[in-house]
């Protein structure tokens, strides 16, 4: 009896993810700071899951960006992700995979609309013939790209070349993972463990033998705020909101920190740089900072997918202290190198983050 | 009730974002804006469901509603169902259409945002490209990132992306059919309304205020409201 008790209110933070034939839709975030994760993604869905996952040279941003920047307006917003839908429609597909949050989000609250208001819905129909003659069901299910590496966590492990473990100690590696406000904030039960119990990369570490770190300001915004970012003079704003999450980790002594949202990482990298730079203060161990992977990334890694393959060589933040711990064997000679091996020189240290 | 007022209920977002608000602030307690700047989101709210032209009209003169970073973190802890950083996104779209948002400073970083990631979507397809993302407007992003950039083709090459390729892949071309597509959504859906808007309201301000202004992200206008603070806006 109390089992299903408790399985009842399990289930409200349960998400439906679909079993297979995935349209994808990019993230422009991620292709310019992680393309190498956008690549490990579509590989290891074809070639480690065997799943079909198609896109259309057609397809454009989401422009959710635009539209939190408060420069594009939700009626076009609406009709621009109505597009895609179009082209998910036209190329046979009904599961949709979106690789950025705020784009998940974008596509939750569109949908959202337009099952309260479906005037929208009719208005973005016309709007959307009359500029392309295109028309469009909506997607029977949504998922983020971490839902479907989620979904496949336990394959990956079965595949697994390196753990999440500490090879020299045994014991398993402390991850803190940062979720992303649009993934389940807006929307709990669009999100593996809604907002309250966020499950999608805490799942992933477990199931690759590391250990979840419940740290205070777990749920808190990595300080993105767009319009808060983006503007030169606000970028305060943003540094403070990443540091108060540092300042709050630390204590853990975290060997990694994961995220699911492409800006995210980004943020969670640079403002490392950025406050050691500043202040002289690093968060990681003997003057490095702490490791910021996307869940691609740790993905490909517990695959043994060599690291200047997953484009660890564009972080800011050294991983090599968390390659070590897991026994990742890589050559730092060909860190930077370029295609078959060119030199195309090296990203100058910064003075005092050690790198 | 007055013009502003009948304005923002025509947007779905308000009457989404605001039933009856109980002023408990919780989404205050919550809001990481609020522990940066002087805003409160509860304040917004209770201004908002006061119905007062005026307060609503000095609302969107004032800085106040460019302080949040729309994360919706209010969104889960409200009791009511209410999402404030919702109701700031029509009060801003609301700011804009007026062309009140030039009377404050942070409102009038809005051109920045217009012509840095507005002009991308439909000149690229992206809101974030690369080629648009320079080194000096990004010093955090760090020495690696200025290696990146000046060594973008052969990075780009060794990730495995399609950059500036045909056909699918990451940082591929969208194709110009596509680009006029997107225009054309815009063109109908008041996207590109809103873009000459921005420019219009921002080069009458430009004046008065004696800035030079052009169509660059250089011009003196651009500059002052892209790096510029003159008054105090944090805690
Ligand atoms: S929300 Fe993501 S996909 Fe959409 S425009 Fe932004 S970065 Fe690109
Ligand atoms: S955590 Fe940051 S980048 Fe990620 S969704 Fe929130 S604001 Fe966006
Ligand atoms: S949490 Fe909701 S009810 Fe409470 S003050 Fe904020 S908007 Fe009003
Ligand atoms: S959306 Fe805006 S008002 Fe709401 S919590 Fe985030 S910053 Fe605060």
């Amino acid at each position: 009896m109390i089992i299903e008790g408790k399985q009842r209110i399990w289930a409200d933070y349960q998400k439906e993810i679909a079993d297979d034939h995935y349209f994808y839709v990019r993230s422009c975030i991620r292709q310019n700071f992680f393309p190498a994760s956008e690549v490990t993604f579509w590989k290891i869905i074809r070639d480690y899951v065997h799943k079909d996952i198609f896109e259309n040279e057609h397809h454009s941003s989401c422009s959710g960006i635009g539209y939190h920047s408060d420069v594009v307006p939700f009626t076009t917003t609406q009709a621009v992700v109505a597009r895609q839908f179009a082209l998910m429609t036209e190329n046979g597909y009904k599961n949709l995979t979106s690789s950025c949050i705020t784009s998940f989000g974008v596509y939750s609250e569109v949908l959202e609309t337009w099952k309260n208001f479906p005037e929208e819905l009719e208005r973005t129909r016309d709007i959307l013939y009359k500029a392309t003659k295109r028309e469009f069901e909506v997607p029977e299910n949504v998922a983020h790209t971490s839902d479907l590496i989620f979904k496949y966590r336990n394959q990956i492990n079965d595949m697994a070349k390196y753990r999440l473990v500490n090879v020299k100690t045994g014991e398993p590696l402390n991850g803190v993972e940062h979720i992303g406000c649009h993934y389940a904030k807006m929307f709990p039960s669009k999100g593996v463990g809604g907002a309250e119990h966020p499950y999608v990369l805490a799942g992933m570490i477990e199931s690759w033998g590391g250990r979840v770190v419940d740290y205070p300001e777990r749920r808190a915004c990595c300080g993105f705020g767009f319009r808060q970012y983006f503007v030169q003079a606000n970028r305060g704003y943003s540094v403070a909101c990443t540091k108060r999450k540092f300042e709050s980790m630390e204590p853990y002594k975290p060997d990694f920190i994961l995220t699911n949202c492409p800006g995210c990482p980004y943020f969670l990298d640079r403002w490392q740089y950025v406050i050691a730079e500043m202040e002289g203060k690093t968060y990681g161990e003997n003057g490095y900072g702490i490791p910021v992977l996307t869940y691609e990334e740790l993905a490909g890694l517990v695959l043994g997918i060599d690291p200047w393959d997953l484009g660890l060589q564009m972080h800011q933040v050294s991983v090599e202290p968390l390659l070590d711990k897991m026994g990742i064997s890589y050559d730092p000679v060909k860190k930077y190198l370029g295609v078959d091996n060119k030199n195309i020189g090296q990203p100058t240290c910064p003075s005092v983050l050690k790198v | 009730m007055g013009k502003l007022y009948d304005m923002l209920k025509k947007d779905v977002r308000y009457q989404e974002a605001l039933k009856a608000c109980i002023n408990c602030g919780t989404c205050s307690a919550i809001c990481p804006a609020a522990s940066f700047y002087c805003y409160d989101p509860l304040e917004i709210m209770e201004i908002v469901q006061s119905q007062n032209e005026t307060q609503l009209e000095e609302l969107l003169k004032s800085d106040k509603i460019w302080y949040c970073g729309e994360c919706l973190s209010c969104s889960t802890r409200c009791p009511r169902g209410n999402t404030p950083g919702l109701l700031i996104m029509a009060l801003r779209k609301l700011s804009q259409d007026t062309g009140l948002f030039v009377e404050s400073e942070k409102g009038r970083q809005q051109l920045a945002l217009k012509r840095a990631i507005g002009d991308n979507i439909v000149r690229t397809g992206y809101c974030i490209y690369i080629d648009t993302m320079k080194p000096e407007r990004h010093p955090e992003s760090g020495p690696v990132y200025e290696w990146i950039y000046n060594n973008r083709d052969e990075v780009m090459k060794r990730m495995g992306a399609n950059y500036k390729g045909d056909g699918p892949g990451p940082m591929r071309n969208i194709p110009q059919e596509t680009l006029d597509e997107i225009k054309k959504i815009f063109d109908l859906s008041g996207g590109t309304e809103l873009f000459e808007n921005i420019e219009k309201y921002s080069e009458q301000k430009a004046k008065e205020m004696g800035l030079q202004f052009d169509e660059t992200t250089d011009c003196e206008y651009f500059n002052e409201i892209f790096t510029k603070t003159t008054k105090k806006h944090t805690l």
